[in-house]
C-alpha cells in the first residue's frame, strides 16, 4: 500500500504533465499565442461572390495573419456578400483606402482574404473632397492619413474567383479571338 | 426524549412482518422480540431468510407489512436521514467481515470513528487500539484485509462494528466455515463482549451448540414463519417436529429433503422436456 | 413469431429499465457530490488510480499513434509534394480525433474496466452493504469520487496523449525522413486552431470521461454480487464504453466539426 503522501505526489506530477500538454496544444500546436482578436475591432467589406469563404477564414495582409473572417451575410439590397472580419488590436493603422480581395491557398487550399494597403498619403484631402463632394462635413484627420477602425467599411474589393467562370471566360474569350483569326483570313 | 423504558421493554420489535422477494414470500407475518441485553438467536435452514431478517431490521430493505421497530423507533417508515442516525446504533458482522479491502485492519476499524466523528487523530488512535485489543488483534493492525484468515477478518469486523459503541450488534452466521478454536474465540467473544459493553446481540446461525451455549432465547424460522422459540433447553424438550429436525439434524422432517417436484415416476415417464429446454 | 416479438418487446423494455436506474444513479451521484469538497483526499486517491495508473499507456499508445500518423501522412503527402504538411495531419488527427477516442477506449480497457470490477467485487463481498450498514452512503462515499476522478482525468490524460503523439509525429517526420523543422511546427499552428479544434478535443473527451465513468460505476454497482456477475459487468464496461464512446463521437463530431 503506497502511503499518502506518495500517491498525493503522483497525482500533483500526473496534473501537472497533463495542464503542461494542454499548454503545449495552445501554444504550439494551434495558435493561441499568434492573435489576439477577441478585443480587436471589426471591419466589412462587400464583395460580389464571397463563396468558398467561411467564418473564421483566416484575413492576411503582406502574407501575415492579422485576423479573422466572423460574419458573412447577404445584403438583399445590394445583392451583395457583406463580410465581417476581426482584426487585432496591434494592427489598428491600416490605411483605410485598403482594398480586399478573397484568395486561395495554394492550388485547392482554402478561402482568405487578403488586404492590400492603399496609397494612404493624400488620405486626408481625398476624404474631404469626398465629403465635400457628398455635401457633407468633413470627418477629423489625424497623423495625416485615415486608418480602418472599429466598423469601418473597404471600399475596393475582389471576389472570389470562381474556376467554373474563368474556364467560361477563357473558352469564351478563346473562342472569340479564334472567330477573329477566322474572318481575318 | 423517549420516556424511560422498563428495562424489560425490546430492544427490537417485529410485529406481523411480511415480506416477498420476486414474488416468493419470505417471511409471511412473524412476530419476534429482541430482548435489551440478551443474546438472541435466530436459526433455520439456509435460504429461509436470516439475513434478510437482518437487514430489515437495519433498514436496507423494506417490509411489505408490518412493524419493526428499535428503541420504539419504527425502521419502516424512518426516512433516509434518520434511518442513518439509527444505524449508527446498530452494529452488523457480515458473513464474511466486509472489511474494505483497500485499507489495512488499523484504518479499517478508525473508518466510523473518521467518518461519523470529528475526534483527534490520536484519541482515535486509542479507540482503535482498545476495540483490536478487546477482539484479541491489536498486534494485527497493519495487516491488510487480504493477509487475515477468515476468523480474524471476522474479528477485525466486529472491533469495527463495536467502534462507535452501538447499543446492538448483528451477527449474521460467525461461525459458518471456521476451525473449532477459532469457533471456540468467536464464541466467546460475542458472549464477552455482549457482557462488558452491555449490549444486546442478534446472533444469525446454524451452528446449533455454539449458538445454543450462548444465547438466551432461540427462534426458528421455517418456511416464512416462526415455527418454534425459547430457550435452548425448552427448544430441546419441545415436541415441535421443526424443532426436533433442526436440532438432530434429521435430512427429512418438515423441512422435506426433496425441492417441490411433481411426481417422480410420473417425471420420468414424461420424456423430453428438460431436452427441449436445453435445446 | 409472436415469441420473437414478445422477446424483443421484453429485451427492449430490459435495456430501458436499466437506463433508467443508470440515471437514477447518476442523479444520486451528483447530488452527493458537494460532500466530497470538504473531502478532496478521496478524489485525489482515486485520481491515482484512474489517471496516474493509466499514464503509462496512455504515453506509449499516443507516442506510436502519432509515429504511425507520421509515417503514413508522409507517405500520402509526399505525392502531392506537400509533406510540409504533415504537422498539419498529424496534429489535427490527434487533437480532433484520435487523441480523445483512443484515450477514451484505452481508458475503458484499463481504468473503467477496474472500476467496475473494483466496485463489483465490493458488492459481491458486501463491502458496500457493510458502508450502509455502518451509516455511510456508498454512492458519496465510494461511487462519487471515482466517478469526479474519472472526468477530470479524460482530458488530462487525452492531452497527454495528443501532445505525445504530435512529438512522435516530429521524431517520425523530422528526424527520420527529413521534414523542415519550421514547417513542421509553423504549417501547424497555422492551420490548428485554439477554438476550433484545441478546445472541441477537450469538451470531446470530457464528454467521454462523463460516460465512460458512468458506465464504468454503473455496471459495477449493478453487477450480480457473484464472480461471474462482475465478470460480465466489467465485459459490459468495455463493450458500452467502447460502442457509446464512438457514438458519441460522431454525433459530436458532427455538431463541433460540421458547417
Ligand atoms: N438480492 C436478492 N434478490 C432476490 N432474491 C434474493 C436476494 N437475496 C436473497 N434472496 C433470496 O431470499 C431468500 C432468503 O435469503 P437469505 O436471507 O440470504 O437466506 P439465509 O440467510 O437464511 O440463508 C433466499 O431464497 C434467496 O434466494
Ligand atoms: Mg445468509
Amino acid at each position: 500500500m503506497m502511503s499518502t503522501r506518495t500517491t498525493e505526489i503522483w497525482v500533483g506530477v500526473f496534473v501537472a504533465a497533463g495542464l503542461a500538454a494542454l499548454f503545449m496544444l495552445a501554444m504550439k500546436v494551434s495558435n493561441l499565442s499568434a492573435l489576439d482578436e477577441e478585443d480587436g475591432f471589426t471591419i466589412e467589406a462587400r464583395f460580389e461572390d464571397a463563396s468558398g469563404l467561411k467564418v473564421r477564414s483566416p484575413v492576411t495582409m503582406a502574407g501575415v495573419r492579422i485576423g479573422r473572417v466572423v460574419a458573412i451575410e447577404f445584403d438583399k439590397q445590394s445583392l451583395q456578400a457583406v463580410v465581417r472580419m476581426r482584426i487585432d488590436r496591434r494592427y489598428d493603422t491600416l490605411p483605410a483606402d485598403s482594398s480586399a480581395s478573397i484568395y486561395t491557398a495554394g492550388l485547392l487550399g482554402e478561402k482568405y482574404v487578403g488586404l492590400e494597403p492603399g496609397a494612404g498619403a493624400d488620405e486626408c484631402e481625398e476624404a474631404a473632397l469626398e465629403a465635400e463632394l457628398e455635401g457633407r462635413e468633413p470627418e477629423p484627420c489625424e497623423g495625416g492619413a485615415r486608418v480602418l477602425r472599429d466598423g469601418a467599411r473597404i471600399k475596393i474589393t475582389q471576389g472570389s474567383l470562381v474556376l467554373e467562370k474563368l474556364i467560361a471566360r477563357f473558352v469564351s474569350q478563346f473562342l472569340e479571338s479564334g472567330g477573329k483569326k477566322e474572318a481575318a483570313q | 426524549m423517549a420516556p424511560q423504558r422498563d428495562n424489560d421493554e425490546p430492544l427490537v420489535t417485529i410485529r406481523d412482518l411480511t415480506f416477498r422477494r420476486d414474488g416468493r414470500v419470505i417471511f409471511d407475518g412473524i412476530d419476534l422480540d429482541i430482548r435489551r441485553g440478551r443474546v438472541t438467536a435466530i436459526m433455520g435452514p439456509s435460504g429461509t431468510g436470516k439475513t434478510t431478517l437482518l437487514r430489515l431490521i437495519g433498514g436496507q430493505l423494506r417490509p411489505e407489512r408490518g412493524s419493526i421497530r428499535f428503541a420504539g423507533e419504527e425502521i419502516t417508515r424512518a426516512g433516509r436521514g434518520r434511518l442513518y442516525e439509527l444505524r449508527k446504533r446498530m452494529g452488523m458482522l457480515f458473513q464474511n467481515g466486509a472489511l474494505l479491502t483497500d485499507m489495512n485492519v488499523y484504518d479499517n476499524v478508525a473508518f466510523p470513528l473518521r467518518e461519523h466523528t470529528d475526534l483527534p487523530e490520536p484519541m482515535i488512535r486509542d479507540l482503535v487500539l482498545m476495540k483490536l485489543e478487546a477482539v484479541g488483534l491489536r498486534g494485527a493492525r497493519r495487516l491488510m484485509p487480504s493477509q487475515l484468515s477468515g476468523g480474524m477478518a471476522r474479528r477485525v469486523a466486529l472491533a469495527r462494528a463495536i467502534a462507535l459503541d452501538p447499543d446492538m450488534i448483528l451477527y449474521d452466521e460467525p461461525f459458518t466455515g471456521q476451525d473449532p478454536i477459532s469457533m471456540g474465540v468467536l464464541v466467546r467473544l460475542i458472549r464477552t463482549l455482549n457482557e462488558s459493553l452491555g449490549l444486546t446481540s442478534v446472533l444469525v446461525s446454524h451452528d446449533i451448540a455454539e449458538a445454543a451455549s450462548i444465547s438466551d432465547y432461540i427462534y426458528l424460522l421455517a418456511g416464512g414463519r416462526v415455527v418454534a422459540q425459547g430457550t435452548a433447553d425448552q427448544l430441546y424438550e419441545s415436541d415441535s417436529q421443526w424443532a426436533q429436525q433442526f436440532l438432530q439434524g434429521l435430512p427429512d422432517g418438515p423441512v422435506p429433503f426433496h425441492y417441490p417436484a411433481p411426481d417422480y415416476a410420473g417425471d420420468l415417464l414424461a420424456g423430453d422436456e428438460d431436452r427441449e429446454a436445453a435445446a | 413469431m409472436l415469441d420473437l416479438l414478445q422477446n424483443l418487446g421484453r429485451r427492449g423494455l430490459g435495456v430501458f429499465e436499466r437506463l433508467g436506474r443508470a440515471s437514477l444513479l447518476l442523479v444520486q451521484i451528483l447530488a452527493g457530490l458537494h460532500t466530497l469538497l470538504p473531502r478532496p483526499r478521496l478524489v485525489i486517491q482515486q485520481v491515482f488510480s484512474v489517471g496516474v495508473l493509466s499514464l503509462v499507456i496512455i504515453v506509449v499508445s499516443g507516442t506510436f499513434v502519432g509515429m504511425v500518423l507520421g509515417l503514413q501522412g508522409y507517405n500520402t503527402l509526399v505525392d502531392f509534394g506537400a509533406e510540409e504538411s504533415l504537422g498539419v495531419v498529424v496534429a489535427l488527427s490527434l487533437v480532433r480525433e484520435l487523441g480523445p477516442v483512443v484515450t477514451a477506449l484505452l481508458f475503458a480497457g484499463r481504468a473503467g474496466s477496474a472500476l467496475t470490477a473494483e466496485i463489483g467485487l465490493m458488492k459481491a463481498t458486501e463491502q458496500l452493504s457493510a458502508l450502509e450498514m455502518m451509516a455511510v452512503d456508498p454512492v458519496r462515499r465510494v461511487l462519487a469520487p471515482r466517478f469526479v476522478a474519472g472526468f477530470l482525468s479524460m482530458p488530462l490524460l487525452a492531452a497527454i496523449f495528443s501532445a505525445v503523439g504530435v512529438l512522435g509525429g516530429y521524431f517520425v517526420g523530422v528526424g527520420l525522413l527529413g521534414v523542415d523543422e519550421g514547417a513542421y511546427w509553423s504549417q501547424m499552428q497555422d492551420k490548428v486552431d485554439l477554438y476550433d479544434d484545441v478546445y472541441n478535443g477537450v469538451i470531446k473527451s470530457l464528454a467521454f470521461g462523463w460516460v465512460a465513468t458512468w458506465i464504468a460505476v454503473f455496471e459495477g454497482h449493478d453487477a450480480v454480487p457473484t464472480s461471474e456477475g462482475v465478470s460480465r459487468a466489467t465485459t459490459r464496461t468495455v463493450v458500452y464504453t467502447s460502442l457509446a464512446v464512438l457514438g458519441l463521437d460522431f454525433v459530436l463530431t458532427a455538431l463541433m466539426f460540421g458547417d
